[in-house]
């Protein structure tokens, strides 16, 4: 909201500057978005001046030559443009060397051959007005309501606003009451101690009680209208408002009108109210009618589009059907136009949500609607009210028709609240004297009383929504004197021991595990787009599917929540390759969302989400040496980074070759499931590992992408939390090779289980680290080597000792085929 | 040499410490012309090894007549030990020399990069600012939690005080799956969850990606945040000034200082926004050549997150299903709470200027940071 300063000092005038009242606002709950400068930043060069002569310029048709008073001993000579200007004026004029709001500075300059002392002045020009309105030229002074004869050399600060500084404030939901300047004013008041002049709305020129006549309402939902008031005008003349009140409104963001939709603009910006004024001669049958929207209703609004209703919007109508949508906008058929004369000035409190909803519903929003939907109080309508009708009486020749009509009244009783000032401290941590509690609170129109252990607080009627409990009191305390002088104090942190969980170690652990192996890790989006389900292949009935879908995403490619992280892991693998860097190694470390199956009341949570590691790998997996081969990304560089992270959980794990139909996205002969268990208990799949199916990679424009993805809650779930030591003893391990060549069907995992179990306890490890195909071993066959290792806690062992153990192994290995090498 | 040492001992024409004498002179000159440590080395065998003849001569000493055996055995142990002292140093001599040689011919070009190269990787800056605040917050006492991202409007909403037409509420401002389900506007919903879970007194931590339906040059529909809650028997807001002004201090340097700004929400009372001194220009709003701080944009402040104390309200939401638990009574607990933006942290600390870099996922972006 705009509140332009001299306004606001109207009502509350401390003796700060403008820093000073936006860090006093800003620090009491009324924060200061921003200061802004209506109209020029130096008054210097700006005075007024009488047109002494105005001809016509002998070169242009359009353009008259000016002899202007300027107070000086010579007149000076101004070129003028504006249809108006005329001989006998008095006018504003800017000499050179003023600086205009835009920044440019005046010069002596020619125009059509005649130099041009300065520049007669429209009130556009020095943002008296929106610019565009210059139509209405230059402007008059001795026409407009001035008080002073003004002599020629005035300076024009002195009579005009010409340089207004305006507060931008950020007013908080809660607050609807300032919504207008006078509520500002009173939190200055109470932020600053200075003096708080008596509410505008005081006096009322109303002296009627009854209704006026000539005009009838009726509400017929009083649950969505809990207050409506009407007033009548007659004699009302239609004219444009006044420079001071046009330059006000335009400062506070308002594009003046008529005298009139000014004056209910004026009212509104002051009391925070909306008012609509119709032209009761306009108003079919002299009676509005409230009342519920029929389905499907239609309304021409003020801006000429037609809104199709509901049955929860509210209308106003007359005799000839709807005229406006209740608190939201206002019809074009009974507006205030040029012939007006008589005047129905509307002020009404609608129920916010409903505005709110009837606002968002028709997608049309208006200053009125972002008022209403934040809950205005009743006795704001005569507020409004009592402000309208002076200016309306005082601005538009107009009279007052007695009486006021009132449907819906006031607002219920006032509330008491205790407030402890024990507790006071307690929440803040900071005394307050009970003194000082009135004080404030007074400040805020709150009455008090002293009570028992404190005061008894009666809430203002235009606080009624916010402040309902003893808390919000303290609040009001607080903002005003507590905040600001809050020791700062650490918590009593009972019972506190600040460490992670296992799980939230062993997610920490796997991201580390792959950022010192070289990955960077990447942030993904949540949401994908719903054709990447097809994208990665995945069957109809694919468990993958069991998709979360949101119901209003921003955009179509938004429109899902990721059920694994492979999507965003391609997307950011393809964002780099195609800006020219080939070689991606990457994690994510995130959530993905999967339908819940089966019986949702059995969790808490209303879908299944887990928390995955996935890394993807494209291109080399170092930089090019200069020293030998690097390692290119393939299913088994995935997989030593996998057994990397996975080795230091100090876990069984293993992979299996996997059904190319359990996850379809990856190369259906290099695709592995992921097992671990913890001690002997059941293994349990961790994720998947493997090349990206090359369609799948295709999609993305990748060449050779391996990727593997694990559970990091499961893996939590097996990764012992403590690693338990296990001796081993003060000999040096005997260690032995051994090669053997094996049908090809064996698979490695069984190869090692087989050496493993018949090695015994005193084999330590064995680790395949060579392997050879070719003619030397023969068709569908190949040579593995092991690295075998022998361990005993009694002693040194010799080859001697390990003979006969080393004798299971190969006879073990026979049986399936094996014979050894060399 | 033959196999029968007598015929050498003594040679022809010379008494044995004549002969011992030679073998010392004839060694000696050799020694000193050796050229390598291989040289050397043959010269050792060649004198003093096992077959050779200076050591036979002491392993005979014992055959000669009783009158010679001292004087022979003197001159011979003499020439042995002279020699192999000589050999000692000339082999130490040269085999400095040859190292040097060596290390010589070794030299590399040291600047040639490391192999094989190892890759470099990192957290994301999201990721490694979550972990620092995580991580901050563990050191006063607070434990680390987390929860579902899909939840249910009944703890998004109701349970945090949000009336039924709270505009937050909204299809325009909140993500859907469901009609009772959003994707969580913030980490607040888990402020019950986690009460539900555990007693007080109760200080934690929750970190987690949150939604909202903004895209603007400020707002990405999924953003981070981590939320704090301390309930027990007396936490003050000055206990919530102090706590966050440890987390400034310890983001943004020992010379911070906080400020609390009045505010509003609906699930604290009172409500306050956080400042931090701004750590660009010190809180002064004008840098060194007197310009405007382009950072704080002149206030010396920089908001960083939204907080209060737990609005009373809030509390009996908690649903215990443990009646014996000591609940969450409003009159004997009040507690903090906070909200803080990851990205903002990152953003003004990393100096990054634009929300959409985090997201873009660009290896040139990521390598700026571990």
């Amino acid at each position: 909201m705009r509140v332009p300063l001299p306004w606001l000092r109207e009502y509350c005038d401390p003796s700060l500057d403008v820093a000073q009242i936006e860090e006093r606002l800003t620090m009491t709950g009324t924060k200061v978005e921003a200061i802004h400068r209506v109209g020029v930043l130096s008054a210097e060069n700006f005075v007024v001046g009488r047109v002494l002569t105005a001809e016509k310029h002998p070169d242009a048709d359009r353009l008259k030559v000016c002899t202007v008073d300027v107070g000086e001993e010579q007149a000076a000579t101004i070129v003028c443009g504006a249809p108006n200007v005329d001989a006998g004026q008095t006018v504003a004029v800017a000499r050179p060397g003023a600086v205009m709001p835009d920044g440019t500075k005046l010069k002596q300059a020619k125009l059509r051959g005649v130099v041009s002392e300065g520049m007669i002045l429209a009130a556009s020009e020095l943002d008296l007005e929106p610019s565009g309105e210059r139509s209405a030229g230059i402007m008059v002074l001795d026409e407009m309501t001035l008080d002073a004869e003004l002599a020629p050399g005035t300076p024009l600060g002195e009579v005009l606003p010409i340089s207004t500084e305006v507060v931008e404030l950020e007013i908080t939901p809660n607050r609807p009451d300032c919504l207008g300047v006078y509520g500002v004013a009173r939190e200055l008041h109470a932020a600053t101690g200075a003096a708080l002049a008596p509410p505008p709305w005081d006096e009322d020129l109303s002296s009627g009680s009854g209704e006026p006549s000539g005009a009838k309402i009726r509400v017929d939902c009083p649950d969505l209208c809990p207050r409506f008031t009407a007033r009548v005008f007659e004699n009302v003349t239609i004219a444009p408002s006044p420079l001071w009140l046009k330059a006000r409104l335009t400062a506070a963001g308002q594009r003046p009108i008529n005298n009139v939709v000014d004056i209910t603009n004026y009212a509104m910006l002051l009391t925070g109210q909306p008012l609509h004024a119709f032209d009761l001669d306009r108003v079919a049958g002299g009676e509005l009618v409230v009342r519920r929207a029929h389905d499907g209703e239609q309304v021409q609004t003020l801006d000429g589009q037609t809104r199709t209703l509901d049955g929860e919007m509210v209308v106003i109508e007359d005799g000839e059907g709807p005229t406006s949508i209740a608190g939201v906008m206002g019809g074009a058929r009974s507006e205030v136009v040029p012939d007006t004369t008589r005047v129905l000035m509307e002020v009404a409190t609608w129920n916010g949500p409903n505005i709110h909803r009837t606002s968002w519903t028709l997608g049309l929003r208006s200053e009125a609607s972002g008022r209403f939907e934040k809950g205005l109080q009743p006795e704001q309508c005569l507020h409004a009210q009592a402000v309208a009708t002076a200016l309306m009486t005082e601005l538009c020749g107009a009279t007052l028709v007695p009486g006021t009509i009132d449907i819906g009244g006031e607002g219920p009783p006032a509330l008491k609240l205790g407030l402890r000032a024990a507790r006071v401290e307690a929440i803040l941590g900071l005394p307050v004297t009970v003194a000082r509690q009135q004080e404030i609170l007074g400040a805020l129109d709150f009455d008090t009383a002293p009570a028992a252990e404190g005061l008894e607080v009666t809430v203002p009627a235009l606080r009624r929504d916010d402040v309902t409990r003893e808390i919000d009191l303290i609040e009001e305390v607080a903002r005003i004197d507590g905040l600001e002088r809050l020791p700062a104090t650490l918590p009593a942190r009972r019972g506190a021991a600040g460490r992670l969980s296992h799980a939230q170690r062993v997610r920490r652990a796997a991201e580390d595990a792959m950022i010192g192996r070289g990955l960077r890790e990447i942030v993904g989006w949540s949401f994908a787009e719903p054709g990447l389900v097809d994208r990665l292949r995945l069957p109809a009935e694919h468990h993958l599917r069991h998709i979360i879908t949101v119901e209003n995403p921003l955009s179509e490619d938004q429109a899902m929540m990721r059920p694994t992280l492979l999507g965003s892991l391609l997307d950011a693998a393809r964002h780099n390759v195609s800006r020219g860097a080939p070689d991606v190694s990457i994690f994510e470390s995130g959530s993905v969302y999967r339908a819940l199956d089966g019986d949702a009341t059995a969790t808490t949570t209303p879908a299944d989400e887990h928390h995955a590691l996935g890394a993807l790998l494209c291109g080399g997996l170092t930089p090019r040496s200069w020293r030998g081969e690097r390692t290119e990304a393939d299913f088994f560089a995935a997989k030593a980074l996998l057994a990397g992270m996975l080795d230091s959980f100090k876990l069984h794990w293993a992979v299996k070759a996997a059904e190319p139909e359990r996850w379809p996205f990856l190369h259906p002969g290099r695709c592995a499931e992921v097992l671990a268990r913890s001690g002997e208990g059941q293994p349990v799949t961790l994720g998947f590992l493997g090349e990206v199916h090359p369609l799948v990679a295709g999609e993305w424009d990748l060449s050779r992408t391996a990727a593997f993805a694990v559970d990091l809650g499961k893996l939590a779930t097996v990764a012992p939390e403590v690693s338990a030591f296990k001796p081993f003893g003060a000999f040096p391990d005997l260690r032995q090779d051994i090669a053997v060549v094996l049908p090809e069907s064996i698979s490695a995992q069984e190869v090692g289980h087989l050496v493993r179990k018949a090695g015994g306890k005193v084999l330590g490890s064995a680790e395949i680290f060579d392997v050879y195909t070719g003619e030397q071993v023969g068709d569908g066959r190949r040579s593995l080597a092991l690295a075998l290792s022998f361990r005993s806690l009694e002693g040194t062992l010799t080859d001697e000792d390990v003979a006969p153990v080393r004798e299971q192994i190969v006879s073990a290995l026979k049986e399936i085929g094996g014979e050894l090498r060399g | 040499m033959s196999d029968d040492p007598f015929k050498m001992f003594p040679p022809a024409g010379l008494s044995v410490p004549q002969r011992i004498e030679q073998l010392r002179t004839e060694a000696e000159a050799a020694i000193t012309g050796a050229s390598d440590t291989a040289a050397v080395e043959e010269l050792r065998v060649r004198y003093l090894g096992r077959k050779a003849e200076l050591p036979q001569m002491l392993r005979e000493v014992a055959t000669l007549p009783p009158e010679e055996r001292g004087v022979v055995g003197k001159a011979a142990n003499q020439a042995r030990q002279a020699l192999e002292a000589m050999i000692a140093t000339r082999g130490e001599q040269l085999a400095g020399a040859e190292l040097q040689a060596q290390l010589g011919e070794d030299r590399i070009d040291v600047t040639l990069p490391g192999a094989p190269p190892q890759p470099v990787g990192g957290l994301h800056v999201l990721s490694a600012t979550r972990r620092e605040l995580e991580d901050i917050f563990l050191g006063l006492g607070f434990t680390v939690m987390e929860g579902p991202e899909i939840e249910t409007v009944h703890y998004n909403f109701d349970a945090l005080n949000h009336s039924p037409t709270h505009p937050a509420r909204a299809r325009t401002d909140t993500f859907y799956v469901a009609e009772d389900t959003v994707l969580r506007t913030h980490t607040s919903p888990m402020q019950v969850r986690a009460m539900e879970a555990h007693p007080p007194p109760l200080y934690v931590v929750i970190p987690g990606r949150v939604y909202r339906r903004d895209l603007d040059a400020t707002h990405t529909p999924q953003f981070h945040q981590i939320e704090g809650l301390a309930v027990d028997e007396d936490i003050t807001l000055g206990d919530l000034k102090g706590t966050l002004l440890h987390f400034a201090k310890a983001v943004f340097g020992d010379d911070r200082e906080v400020r609390l700004r009045p505010h509003f929400f609906p699930f604290t009372e009172p409500s306050v926004e956080v400042d931090v001194s701004c750590f660009h220009c010190s809180g002064k709003g004008y840098l060194g050549d007197g310009s405007r701080c382009y950072l704080c944009k002149g206030e010396g402040w920089l908001e960083i997150l939204g907080a209060g104390e737990m609005d009373p309200n809030v509390y009996s939401y908690v649903a215990t299903t443990d009646a014996n638990a000591p609940g969450y009574d409003p009159e004997k607990v009040q507690g903090f709470a906070w909200g803080l933006g990851v990205e903002r942290i990152a953003m003004l600390k990393h100096g990054i200027p634009d929300l959409r870099l985090l997201l873009d996922n660009d290896l040139r972006f990521l390598g700026q940071f571990s």
